[in-house]
């Protein structure tokens, strides 16, 4: 889908949420949704750099790592795919404080879903390392460069921007999954909402905000990634056409 | 003292599971000196080189430089395989001119030069954008330093690769099938780098070609191989002239047939 | 003790029978996936005005969470005057926002059906209906059952989702007997074990069925 009709998509949503806004039966949820709303974003933004730094080890340490690290890795990675993300954040939640290791229902969030994009970041980082041509490290090595000194210069920039759009798509589904943390008694978007519903029954409007404004969320990262991926490739290869 | 060969493949052997590419090779080569590799596609040409600049492993033998292993070293008298630190001091030694020019995408023509000289040798930048910008200068690109490789032709990046293994001073330079990607109208301006640098620096180059003019005209010595051995080595006008071997003269015979 | 196993066999059977549920909602969300996102690519296709429309929909269906989606189709429909158990209604959240991701999945198997194909039913005089049954979907469904078969996998993960909405599969049963017994340790780690062991085990059949449909793809 183009960038043009993601754009016009977002104003839309705004519109409509607007336009609502000022009807009485609306207006009235509006504050508590968006409070809600802003913890959502904390726990998607904080959830997204754990990922991303857990995608990155993870994926170095499985390709270049001593076996010891390399296995641990997998074994992550494994666990964390092979479960879903409602598994890991009860698990961490209920079963860590019978092992004596109680964590505030905010780290719990950040880090099951942290930790549960970062594996299948892990698998993004690698591919799009391994897609970079040969003849760079074979280049790298001919001007005696280290294995840190040609990840970091050489390959690591030019694997950049193959990682833009697939993690794009995993901040998508990770700022869908914070919908999760309702379960563990974090008020967020979902949670607000699941609240409001038990006490006003106003179920069609509540829900038509909630998803609108989701749906606004999840635009503005999806257009900020197109963005960012246009501004890389063109860093990347300019002049290529020329 | 004895001088030192500059490179000495002793008994090298490489195989590809039940693949034999290399088999038992020995060769020296001298100061200074200019060799060639001509032979069919599939001999294991572009093989030695890339067993020199450690981009392959070897099954059997030792390569010497300079006297020194560089795929060993000697512990307790004895030769073991090199660790990557060994490996790495020999190897600066060594650059490498690729087929397909390699050049980092994501960097300038300047930025390309002045990468290694400062990451691996620890060169001032200042310092190494001097020396960048006289080796752009000398291929004849001292307008294009601030060019990315997808705006420079083949022939332009290929000089800029040349350029870019110079940077790092090795004393051996080798050249891989460099003009094989080129448009036939841009072979010229490379050899013409390389003939440049054969005038006025003293490297030893080690190259592996199909251009039998310029290995004709520009070596001191041409290797002709055949199935992983050199079948037959000399000064070109006895390898061009009279070749002894009977693969050999099949091999010309076909080359200059095919024009 | 951390690990109590007579516990755990205690309630392996309770679990077990949890897992069916589980594994019926998947079996039955990536039904209606599979065909509600076949529909989905054929009408874009046969029917190029709704290409636009039907983007936006899937663009909206994917933007938002699975589970404010189950919540909807949960709590709205009997504002319509549809009343749904919690079972249906999930199911039914499941494999339309499944449904999405799987017409992406068929578009790009449609896209890879060389033109000449649709040239050739063209010429032949085919219906559009007869040239999707007999010419493009064979060729088009074989290479993306593969892609299929990792949203199949994706979807039974996202199954203990039902659990916010009271349906008794296996995350549900599990916090069931956590709450009843103050032992959590047991019926979550089992309930990890058993999504990771399928999760593992159709990896490694998509993969040796991806083999299987290259050596046909090679021949």
């Amino acid at each position: 889908m183009g960038i043009g009709t993601l754009v016009g998509m977002l104003v839309a949503a705004l519109v409509v949420i607007g336009m609502l806004a000022t009807q009485e039966a609306y207006s009235l949820f509006l504050p508590g949704l968006l409070q809600g709303a802003v913890l959502t974003i904390e726990i998607a933004l904080l959830g997204s750099l754990l990922a991303i730094v857990m995608g990155v080890l993870a994926a170095l340490a499985r390709m270049y790592g001593p076996a010891p690290l390399r296995w641990l890795a997998t074994v992550y990675v494994e666990i964390f795919r092979g479960t879903s993300a409602l598994v890991q954040l009860f698990w961490l939640f209920f079963v860590l404080p019978q092992f004596g290791v109680t964590l505030d229902a905010f780290l719990v969030a950040v880090l099951a879903l942290g930790l549960n994009v970062g594996a299948y970041g892990s698998e993004v980082v690698r591919g799009a390392i391994q897609s970079v041509a040969r003849g760079q490290w074979e280049a790298a090595t001919a001007l005696n460069m280290s294995r840190a000194q040609m990840l970091r210069r050489i390959i690591l920039p030019q694997a950049f921007v193959a990682m833009i759009p697939p993690w794009g798509n995993l901040f998508i589904e990770l700022l869908k999954s914070t919908a999760l943390v309702s379960l563990i008694t974090l008020s967020d978007l979902a949670f607000k909402a699941q609240q409001m519903n038990q006490n006003t029954f106003k179920t069609i409007p509540i829900f038509t905000l909630v998803l609108l404004i989701y749906l606004a969320m999840s635009l503005v990262l999806t257009i900020g990634m197109r963005l960012l991926e246009r501004r890389a490739s063109l860093g990347l290869a300019r002049g290529r056409a020329a | 003292m004895i001088e030192q060969p500059m490179v000495r493949f002793e008994n090298v052997s490489k195989r590809y599971g039940s693949l034999t590419v290399l088999d038992g090779l020995d060769l020296e080569i001298k100061r200074g000196e200019k060799v060639s590799i001509i032979g069919p596609s599939g001999s294991g040409k572009t093989t030695v080189l890339r067993m020199l600049m450690t981009l392959e492993t070897i099954n059997d033998g030792v390569i010497w430089v300079e006297g020194e292993p560089l795929t060993h070293m000697q512990r307790n008298g004895k030769l073991v395989p090199a660790d990557i630190n060994h490996i790495r001091k020999i190897r600066a030694k060594i650059g490498m001119v690729f087929q397909s020019f390699n050049l980092f995408p994501h960097m300038t023509a300047m930025a390309n030069c002045i990468e290694a000289p400062i990451t691996v040798l620890g060169m001032k930048r200042a310092d190494a954008e001097a020396r960048a910008a006289d080796l752009l200068e000398m291929v004849g690109l001292g307008q294009k330093k601030g060019h990315y490789p997808s705006q420079l032709s083949g022939g332009q990046q290929q000089r800029v690769a040349i350029a870019r293994a110079l940077a790092m001073r090795p004393k051996i330079m080798l050249f891989d099938e460099v003009t094989s990607a080129l448009d036939p109208e841009l072979v010229g301006e490379v050899l013409e780098v390389i003939r440049k640098l054969g005038r006025e620096h003293d490297l030893t180059m080690f190259m592996v070609t199909h251009q039998m003019g310029f290995a004709k005209e520009f070596s001191d010595r041409v290797c002709f191989f055949h199935a992983g051995k050199i079948c037959e080595q000399g000064p070109p006008k006895e390898l061009f002239g009279a070749p002894k071997n009977e693969r050999t003269q099949q091999f010309l015979r076909a080359v200059l047939e095919a024009g | 003790m951390i690990w109590d196993w007579a516990f755990a066999f205690e309630i392996l059977p309770v679990l077990g029978r949890a897992a069916i549920v589980t594994i019926e909602a998947t079996l039955l969300g990536f039904v209606i996936a599979a065909l509600l996102g076949l529909v989905l690519a054929v009408v874009r296709i046969a029917v190029p005005w709704t290409g636009w429309t039907i983007s936006v929909l899937i663009e909206l269906i994917r933007s938002t969470p699975l589970l404010i989606q189950i919540f909807f189709l949960y709590f709205v429909l009997p504002k319509f005057g549809v009343v749904l158990d919690a079972f249906t209604a999930g199911v039914f959240a499941i494999g339309i926002h499944y449904a999405a991701y799987c017409s992406e999945v068929y578009r790009a198997g449609f896209d890879n059906i060389h033109r000449g194909q649709w040239e050739a039913a063209i010429a032949l005089n085919l219906s559009s209906w007869t040239t999707f049954k007999d010419i493009i979907i064979p060729q088009a469904i074989p290479p993306i059952v593969p892609a299929l078969g990792n949203y199949l996998v994706a979807l039974f993960k996202e199954t203990p989702l039902l659990s916010a909405i009271a349906v008794l599969e296996l995350m549900q049963t599990a916090k069931i007997i956590g709450s009843e017994t103050f032992r959590y340790t047991e019926p979550m780690t089992l309930v990890g074990l058993f999504f990771l062991a399928m999760s593992l085990v159709s990896a490694a059949l998509i993969r040796s069925l991806e083999g299987v449909l290259n050596r046909r793809t090679m021949r």
